[in-house]
């Protein structure tokens, strides 16, 4: 993005030179779609009708085990009903909380790391750029195993000894994914924004502080809405992950409590269809309330 | 805040032997020109010419590569310059207008006598009132940049940077943008400016406007000034065969 309109500031000039860039918050490609919100997309393209077929065909599936065996799907499905309470509020809650947390967090974390980005001292956007870019290419199994296993399981503050659970462990695993894709999303509406904004501003003895603050993240913050709800989304579908490292969320207990019926693989079709069904009926909705917001905070250029 | 040798009988912005290239084009190469306390300059010629590199020169938009500009005494060609302290006393229009879209028009003329100034609200306020009914946009001042059309935007932008009471306005092609019904209220508001005696620079294509309002016109291509003079003879004498092509071009 070279052009001879833009001030001589080197800084500026360097926000475009992440190679794995969010350059703008909303690029199309060849559907007509955007980019960065294509999980959403994928997601809020199910029409209900089509959810109703699918989850028709899963039942008739498991109706073909049924005359070969003695445990029927009738027996099973009466097994889900039963631990329903106790998968859902001991198990889906907890994957809800630890979303929640983690993006608490990870957005907090992300929009400093995504400032430091933009910042002109070179040796801080530099730094910022690394972190984000190391953290957005690692897979996120490998970071909570790192995580969990390296954070102690009690620290020591003032005297008094406090247990650090597995479960918070786990959302500071997950924060460092969802802290470097939201320092992309930050950055790249930074960079959204015209560079005459910058220059109408500055021409009017703004410091570059007061730049920012007032003029340049104000009308950053509605285009970073559906990509971040867009992350929001995978996240939450991503927090199954963390019973890989002994959580107790809603895959554990959905095993437990298979474990518990004694283990008719009968039983595996019901309790992880439910698990699919609950988190899909979490997440489309979100899919479909962030592609209108799309809708409705597309830049106009 | 002025350099203390300055007194106003002396050019108010004075550029001398300005040099500047972007990489290995050269844009800018050895311009001089003065600006009196009170004149009204416009800087003609054709695109690539450097006029609207020069002109963000002037508030240190841009920097130069070698020369010097003094504005009120100040050297802008200083490492050590105080850009902030410039800006309050140059004010810049440009072409795109460049309104902040999330404010409202008085809160865009409102924003920077308050944060850079420290004016309390109620001053600035006041103020930007009066800049509005200034530029003939009274009823606009709730409205907001999408719901204005491109001459009033300008109009708010001119007003806009008023408000922070500059010692001279430069203006950067501020009405390239606009069609031709409302080019006349952008240069209607700048022509009220510059009779009430404001220093202002322009970069133009209206001819018009730089024929009756200018004091001195500069033309300009291939980043060196290539003949000036007021317009009364400017047109009509011109001597140089570029500024003659050109001038047969557009009038």
């Amino acid at each position: 993005m070279k052009s001879i309109s833009k001030s001589g500031k080197a800084s500026r000039d360097r926000f475009n030179a992440t190679d794995l860039a969010v350059l703008k918050p909303f690029k199309y490609n060849q559907a007509g779609q955007v980019q960065d919100l294509q999980f959403s997309h994928w997601l809020a393209e199910f029409s209900p009708r089509s959810l109703l077929i699918i989850a028709l065909l899963f039942l008739l599936w498991p109706g073909l085990a049924m005359a070969q065996s003695n445990y029927s799907f009738a027996q099973a499905l009466d097994a889900l009903w039963r631990w329903l309470p106790f998968i859902v509020t001991k198990g889906f809650l907890l994957n809800l909380i630890v979303s929640f947390l983690t993006m608490f967090i990870g957005t907090i974390a992300g929009v400093l790391l995504g400032l430091g980005q933009v910042s002109p001292l070179r040796p801080l956007a530099r730094l910022s750029w690394l972190i984000t870019q190391l953290f957005r290419n690692s897979p996120w199994l490998v970071l909570l195993f790192i995580v969990m296993l390296a954070l102690p399981f009690e620290i020591e503050i003032g005297g008094e000894i406090y247990p650090i659970p597995d479960w918070l462990k786990a959302v500071f695993g997950l924060a460092l994914p969802i802290m470097a894709n939201i320092s992309e999303i930050v950055r790249g509406a930074i960079v959204s924004v015209p560079t005459g904004q910058w220059e109408a501003a500055e021409s009017l003895a703004y410091s570059r502080q007061q730049t920012l603050w007032m003029v340049i993240l104000p009308q950053c913050f509605k285009r970073m809405i559906p990509p971040w709800m867009n992350w929001y989304a995978i996240l939450t579908m991503a927090t199954p992950l963390i019973s890989l490292l002994g959580v107790e969320e809603i895959i554990t207990l959905s095993r437990q409590a298979m474990e518990a019926e004694d283990n008719h693989p009968e039983l595996l079709v019901p309790f992880f269809g439910f698990a699919l069904i609950i988190f899909f009926a979490y997440c489309y909705p979100i899919a479909r309330l962030t592609i209108r917001l799309e809708k409705r905070f597309v830049v106009r250029q | 805040m002025t350099n203390s040798d300055w007194t106003p009988d002396q050019p108010l912005v004075s550029i001398k032997d300005v040099h500047k290239s972007f990489g290995d084009l050269e844009v800018l190469k050895g311009v001089t020109l003065d600006v009196r306390q009170g004149e009204v300059i416009c800087i003609i010629g054709p695109s690539g010419s450097g006029k609207s590199t020069l002109i963000r020169c002037v508030n240190a938009l841009n920097t130069i590569d070698s020369g010097s500009i003094k504005v009120e005494g100040i050297e802008v060609n200083d490492p050590a310059l105080d850009k902030l302290e410039l800006r309050k006393n140059v004010g810049m229009v440009f072409q795109q207008y460049n309104l902040f879209p999330h404010k409202t028009a008085l809160e865009n003329v409102m924003m920077a006598p308050i944060k850079v100034l420290k004016q309390s609200v109620e001053e600035a306020e006041e103020r930007a009132r009066v800049l509005i009914k200034r530029v003939n946009l009274v009823g606009k001042e709730n409205s907001y940049p999408g719901e204005l059309s491109g001459g009033q935007q300008q109009r708010v932008a001119i007003a806009r940077s008023l408000a922070m009471n500059p010692d001279v306005m430069l203006f950067d092609e501020v009405t390239a943008a606009l069609d031709p019904e409302t080019v006349n209220e952008v240069l209607l508001a700048i022509k009220d400016l510059a009779q009430d005696g404001m220093t202002c620079i322009l970069v133009t294509h209206e001819m018009g406007f730089a024929r009756e309002v200018a004091d001195h016109i500069y033309f300009t291509d291939r980043g060196v000034i290539v003949e000036h003079g007021p317009p009364s003879t400017f047109f009509t004498e011109a001597t140089d065969p570029r500024t003659q092509e050109f001038l047969s071009q557009i009038l």
